[in-house]
């Protein structure tokens, strides 16, 4: 090996030390991305709960208007309110899928939280209903899945509607729909990077700063884009655990 | 008591579009009978059946059972269910429960039996049927016959008053049918008053107490077996019976 080589190696091994100790040790940037971090986990987690909230009430809506109105006639009192609620569902699901996350996220926090500009809550908010248009047709589709036998066998025992649902439909909906949900979370989870649009420091937009601060663009973006990777890696593994334990049942 | 109606049936209709699936049926079922509902497809024999206890809503007429006249919208139907149970084609046993779980789910969170009791009734229930030993598998690990007799206790185990059938053997396979039957005869040999359809001369020959044949909505003929099968009194029944009893 010539003396050329031994350099050109030692020099990329120091600049990459050098490019390390600037994207992480200087000025203490590493809090910086754990500070990005911790905004990114915290936006996702009340979000997927809200989404969770939000989707399972609209499909249990939805699909109960389907099923006991269907193409018939309101009889009762609670028809009709069964009937508008399941409008403004369909509203919701069409308005929400129809339009770009980032806008909704600006809507939130430009018009609707203009006063407060509490960035934290106005993402929540726009993430978590954006989720919840997402998840309430993949619980529908779940609750579809299941044999119609199913419902008659919970009524026939005397279990009312709502019951039947509980104990006997959800639980198996679930199941179903676990590997779509799992899916849903882990896009969620992605989509919460456009916070910076909205002057939120989560991981993404932390990335970028410590990029145009250093002008090293290969750590700060590489690193963000492994933390991403191993949340979704861990999230993948428990949605798997959870999966097997439910099957249990089906041995 | 045995000549007391349990349920009475006046004039029920079922209209489904264009097709009349109930014309006018009217009946009584009474304490202790085994009715047994025969006729050919789509005659309306299951969807009388599923109109007793409302799982087919009926377009007119009404249905008495003990007295109270459950069609009326004002009626808590899910209380009267309770009393009634029920035998699907397709067993509808609950997949993600154990056998123990699917005899308890109605006692406990219905009938508000505490656990114990309804763990020791159950296990009862699936000793009469043989089947205690399975009582922490899955229905999916039972065979067909084994999940319809689940089914039977199921519904049993809400202590009903009646308990309908709708063709409980028909998804079976041939050599599972009469463990099905065994249970089933056993029950009425019990008392139990019970309504079935099903496509089992023998079953209604033995065990049934009334015949009842139904054509297009409507039920042709009534009769104890004995006379039904021997001397059919309608050209339709003589018909049926001649393709059936080969």
């Amino acid at each position: 090996m010539n003396y050329y080589n031994l350099l050109s190696i030692s020099v990329f091994f120091s600049d990459f030390k050098l490019s390390f100790v600037k994207t992480f040790i200087r000025e203490d940037r590493w809090l910086q991305f754990l500070k990005g971090l911790g905004v990114t986990l915290e936006i996702s987690l009340f979000a997927v709960i809200l989404g969770i909230v939000l989707g399972f009430a609209i499909a249990l809506i939805r699909s109960s208007h389907d099923k006991i109105i269907g193409k018939g006639k309101c009889r009762r009192f609670s028809d009709y309110v069964l009937k508008i609620l399941n409008a403004i569902c369909n509203v919701y699901i069409t308005v929400i899928r129809g339009t770009p996350v980032v806008i909704q996220l600006m809507i939130m926090y430009y018009i609707i939280f203009q006063s407060s500009r509490n960035g934290i809550i106005a993402a929540i908010l726009a993430f978590g209903i954006n989720s919840g248009a997402y998840v309430a047709e993949i619980v529908r589709s779940g609750i579809m899945s299941i044999d119609q036998g199913q419902l008659e066998a919970g009524r026939s025992l005397g279990f009312n509607y709502s019951k039947t649902m509980f104990y006997i439909i959800l639980p198996q909906a679930f199941k179903n729909v676990l590997p779509a949900l799992g899916n849903e979370f882990i896009v969620l989870l992605k989509e919460t990077s456009v916070a910076g649009y909205v002057a939120l420091a989560d991981l993404t937009y932390v990335g970028n700063l410590v990029r145009s601060r250093t002008y090293e663009a290969f750590f700060p973006l590489i690193s963000v884009a492994l933390i991403y990777l191993v949340i979704v890696m861990i999230l993948t593994a428990g949605l798997k655990r959870l999966e097997r334990r439910l099957r249990n049942s089906e041995r | 008591m045995k000549d007391e109606a349990l349920i009475k049936v006046t004039d029920l209709h079922k209209v489904y579009g264009e097709l009349h699936a109930l014309d006018g049926v009217s009946t009584e079922i009474r304490k202790g009978e085994v009715v047994v509902i025969i006729g050919p497809s789509g005659s309306g024999k299951s969807t009388f059946l599923r109109s007793l206890n409302l799982l087919e809503e009926p377009t007119s007429g009404t249905i008495e059972f003990e007295g109270v006249n459950i069609t009326d919208k004002k009626v808590d139907i899910n209380l009267h269910r309770r009393k009634m149970g029920m035998v699907f084609q397709h067993f509808n046993l609950f997949p993600h429960m154990t056998i123990l779980k699917n005899l308890t789910l109605g006692p406990t969170k219905l009938l508000k039996m505490d656990k114990s009791e309804a763990e020791k009734n159950a296990i009862e229930l699936l000793e009469k049927v043989g089947l205690a030993d399975r009582a922490n598998a899955y229905p999916s690990q039972l065979s067909g016959g084994q999940k319809q007799r689940v089914a039977i206790v199921r519904a049993l185990a809400m202590k009903p008053d009646v308990m309908l059938f709708d063709e409980p053997t028909s998804a079976l396979d041939p050599e599972m049918v009469g463990e099905v039957l065994d249970v089933m005869q056993e029950l009425a040999r019990e008392g139990m008053t019970m309504v079935v359809v099903t496509h089992e001369m023998g079953f209604a020959k033995e065990a049934a107490t009334r015949v009842i044949f139904m054509d297009s909505g409507k039920m042709v003929e009534e009769n104890t077996p004995d006379q039904f099968f021997s001397c059919p009194k309608t050209d339709r029944c003589k018909d049926f019976l001649s393709k059936v009893l080969v």
